[in-house]
């Protein structure tokens, strides 16, 4: 093979990756919007379902603002501290990077923290799952959410060990892009949650 | 450590049952050996189950289909040779086991015939009709038909350990909650379908990033086949139309495993809300199956017709506009539930509105016959008869569209007439159209004519007895579902019904002595041209079998009918100066891995077996971050390689008759016929 022959094939094989991640990127958008979908109508199976609390707790009498406010500062920040990685992503700073995954995962953590001690208080005070209509609704919205963040943080350790096994490859700056999406989305699906079935429950 | 799997399970309840496990067990036992006997496991494992290649891919979900075909209507002629029998007396099927037969009848039809066979002809066809080398993920594509195989495995486990479900294959709560079916059937269905939805997911977004990204130079949105278009269509719904299956199964299984509230009766349930979910999946499911199948006869009539397809536009607009049409129609599957006159007058009326683009369709299809040189081969026979009887089957539609019309033939075998009437020739028709049609685009030789008609003739005659009647029993009032019955005058008419079905059932022996017949002509009827339908779009430019790249160079697309334009204008076969280089993506073993599991999963699951279906997730789990590990994903095969290949190609080229006009039919002809326009 000559030099010449080698180059070439070596560009080709660049410009046909970069295609791949265009597509993945593409692709990837339209799972989100496919699990979009899952989430509009859990949440619409919720408005359908919170009035049937089945002679049962109620919001009001259920949910703490102050953990649900805590809940949503946790996953905001950490919505922010990937903006940093991305950030340091593109400045190719992989120190940098790889600190704010870990920031990043460690908010993620906190707000699983927090909603397992918010779901087992619910079940110890005799309101779990299979006590209403009302409440299956909410631990299945609530939950489905908490059951992405917890990939979402299976994904980060994968991107975090990746980094640091193999540096910035463009593979990994492809998948933290598609990772960021969706982190993202998860945020703005949890301030549904919030103005949706925390906030209204409560006031 | 087994859950509630017990010896029990197993189908000692009656003969029928245990006949059918028979067959299954012995059915599954005498493929393998054949397969051990030939020594084929290695070459099966290395070059099928886990290629990502597109035709293959599709090649094996076509066989799934056909597979799932033949249960299917095992089924069907189960019930039909039931109800033509059980006037005043049980007839030969115990209740509850015909209801386990008209459930995993439609479970099967829908999930594990129709849309195995959809996604495998747009795998097989798509590709290559808009000149690219592979689908957007290949690997991805083999996980999905992994995925539909591991709910089609589920399904037919079923009739070997424990039951499947009663409830239909809508699975309507509160029946399907565990207070009335607390067996596992509803299990096995739940676990099936959720498993094989996200393969559906998956393969959706796979078509439609495929079809965005990937043409090749030149072939512009509306210069694409009318078939990709529907393809395209098909999977945008598949994105938006599957998560409410997922939620309404997800939750039903929620309900039956954490004993959720979601559709109880007690406990504020709302059983109605899972029928709204349900069918907001369930109606552009429909359109799912056959907006591909009516890609299948642009094609087709098209081509037999030797014209361009009239009204290319008008096509791809009803396409797009029936697609967006079958997000508002769902709730004509439940007039009765009691919403008000207003809401129930609105889905009445949406539900007319998608006839007129469908009617486009038909007049389309019309006048591209008018005045073209048809020639009568078997694929162009499903196309006339589904136009005929479709029409039918569409007028019946409008009739239910109008609610109270509906009040009567709710759940009135009337219904059952209509959407059989609908799915048989829309669906089933289309797609073995696109069968006999690409068949040697696929596998590099034809299939036999002779048997394709008599199928045709049989499939057609068969379809009006079985289902004609049925009509007619609706106005009588029977119910569908019906396991025995008291009044006297139905009977002639299920008696009929069940001729019609044996008359299907020769038609489906003819299918498969047209494969066996095939098989063993396959050198006479060898496609060394890679065009013997004197086609008109790229999936005939390339070889059949086409190569593992598809295109050495990806062609140059400047109208519709790209192939037909390059015919015309003398540039389809040129050789280019130089091969280069091409990249194609390695098989992989993770495909068949994590449908393996998701398998396991499913059984665990069904069987509250929660230590296995943990460890069957995690190892899923596992499987998927060990490939994000996998960066080098593609072999490079050299130009000289290319050459090589496309040297053999262009000798079996020239082998047939002339690289233009290349067919030796009889009924072939080369000449400008009046009426044949350009």
């Amino acid at each position: 093979m000559t030099l010449s022959t080698a180059t070439a094939r070596a560009t080709e094989k660049t410009a046909a990756e970069e295609a791949g991640f265009e597509n993945r990127a593409f692709g990837f958008w339209l799972y989100l919007m496919s699990d979009a979908v899952i989430f509009a109508l859990l949440f619409a199976t919720y408005m359908v379902m919170v009035g049937n609390t089945a002679g049962g707790p109620d919001g009001k009498a259920l949910f703490s603002l102050t953990n649900a406010f805590a809940e949503t500062m946790l996953l905001l920040c950490s919505s922010i501290t990937f903006g940093f990685a991305s950030l340091a992503l593109v400045a190719r700073q992989r120190a940098a990077v790889q600190i704010w995954l870990l920031v990043t995962f460690i908010l993620g953590a906190g707000f699983i923290a927090l909603e397992i001690r918010e779901f087992t208080g619910l079940v110890a005070q005799g309101a779990g799952p299979d006590r209403s209509g009302f409440l299956s609704s909410f631990f299945s919205l609530v939950g489905t959410h908490g059951l992405h963040v917890s990939f979402g943080l299976i994904f980060l350790a994968v991107m975090l060990l990746q980094v640091t096994l193999r540096g910035l490859t463009p593979q990994a700056a492809s998948r933290l892009y598609r990772l960021g999406l969706f982190w993202h989305f998860l945020d703005i699906v949890w301030i549904g949650i919030f103005s949706i079935v925390y906030l209204p429950g409560v006031l | 450590m087994l859950g509630k799997l017990t010896i029990d399970a197993l189908p000692f309840y009656s003969w029928v049952a245990m006949g059918g496990a028979g067959i299954t067990v012995g059915g599954a036992l005498i493929v393998m050996a054949v397969i051990t006997w030939f020594g084929l496991w290695r070459y099966l494992w290395t070059e099928w189950l886990t290629s990502v290649d597109h035709k293959r891919v599709g090649i094996m979900y076509v066989v799934l289909a056909l597979i799932m075909l033949l249960r299917g209507f095992v089924d069907a002629i189960m019930m039909r040779s039931q109800q033509a029998f059980a006037f005043d007396s049980g007839g030969y099927l115990p209740p509850g086991h015909f209801d386990q037969i008209f459930s995993s009848h439609g479970t099967i039809m829908i999930f594990f015939m129709a849309m195995p066979f959809m996604t495998g002809l747009i795998n097989i066809v798509m590709p290559l009709q808009i000149g690219a080398r592979d689908v957007a993920f290949p690997f991805m594509n083999n996980v999905s038909l992994w995925m539909t195989t591991a709910g089609a495995a589920l399904v037919m486990v079923s009739l070997v350990i424990g039951v499947f479900s009663t409830a239909g294959w809508t699975g309507y709560p509160p029946y399907s909650g565990l207070e009335y079916s607390p067996d596992v059937g509803v299990d096995y269905w739940l676990w099936a379908v959720l498993i094989s939805g996200v393969g559906s997911t998956l393969s959706g977004i796979n078509f439609v990033v495929t079809v965005i990204k990937m043409r090749a130079p030149g072939m512009t949105l509306m210069r694409m086949p009318l078939f990709t278009w529907t393809a395209l269509c098909t999977s945008v719904l598949m994105i938006f139309a599957f998560p409410a299956l997922t939620v309404a199964c997800a939750l039903l299984g929620l309900d039956r495993i954490f004993g959720m509230h979601f559709f109880t009766n007690a406990a504020g349930g709302n059983m109605m809300n899972y029928v709204n979910l349900f069918w907001i999946w369930g109606h552009p499911e429909v359109y799912i199956l056959i907006l591909p199948a009516f890609g299948c006869f642009s094609e087709v009539v098209a081509t037999f017709s030797g014209k361009r397809l009239f009204g290319y536009k008008s096509l791809v607009y009803a396409t797009a506009v029936i697609a967006l049409l079958s997000f508002t129609v769902w709730l004509h599957h439940f007039f009765t539930m009691g919403s008000s006159a207003d809401v129930n007058a609105f889905f009445g009326i949406t539900t007319m509105i998608i006839a007129v683009p469908t009617g486009v369709k038909i007049f389309d299809w019309l006048f591209t016959m008018y005045r073209g040189r048809i020639r009568f081969h078997p694929a162009m026979l499903w196309s006339i008869g589904f136009i005929v009887t479709f029409v039918i089957g569409g007028m019946t539609g409008v009739l239910l569209a109008i609610p109270p019309a509906d009040f009567l033939m709710h759940n009135s075998t009337f219904l059952v007439a209509h959407f059989h009437n609908m799915i048989i020739p829309g669906v089933l028709f289309g797609y073995l159209t696109g069968y006999m049609y690409w068949f040697p685009k696929a596998l590099g030789f034809k299939l036999n004519e002779g048997w394709g008609k008599m199928s045709f003739w049989c499939w057609l005659i068969g379809f009006y007895l079985a289902f004609m009647p049925l009509y007619a029993l609706g106005f009588l009032g029977m119910p569908r579902r019906m396991e025995q019955y008291e009044v006297a005058e139905w009977q002639p008419y299920l008696i009929v019904a069940a001729i019609g079905a044996v008359i299907i059932l020769i038609g489906i022996v003819a299918l498969v002595m047209q494969l066996l017949a095939s098989l063993r002509q396959w050198r006479e009827n060898r496609d060394l041209s890679g065009d013997p339908w004197d086609g008109r779009t790229l999936e005939w430019l390339t070889a059949s079998p086409p190569a593992p790249y598809n295109f050495a160079v990806l062609p140059r697309v400047e109208a519709v009918d790209a192939l037909y334009d390059m015919k015309q204008r003398g540039v389809a076969y040129q050789t280019p100066a130089q091969y280069h280089d091409i990249f194609l993506p390695k098989h992989s073993g993770i495909g068949p891995i994590l449908g393996g599991f998701a398998f396991v999963l499913g059984f665990a699951m069904v069987w509250h077996i929660w230590w296995l279906a943990a460890v069957a997730g995690l190892v899923m789990l596992l499987a998927v971050i060990l490939r994000t590990f996998a960066d080098d994903t593609e072999y490079c095969m050299p130009a000289a390689e290319v050459a090589a290949f496309e040297a053999r190609r262009l000798q079996a080229l020239a082998q047939a008759t002339d690289p233009e006009r290349v067919n030796t039919d009889p009924y072939f002809t080369s000449q400008m016929l009046p009426g044949r326009a350009p």
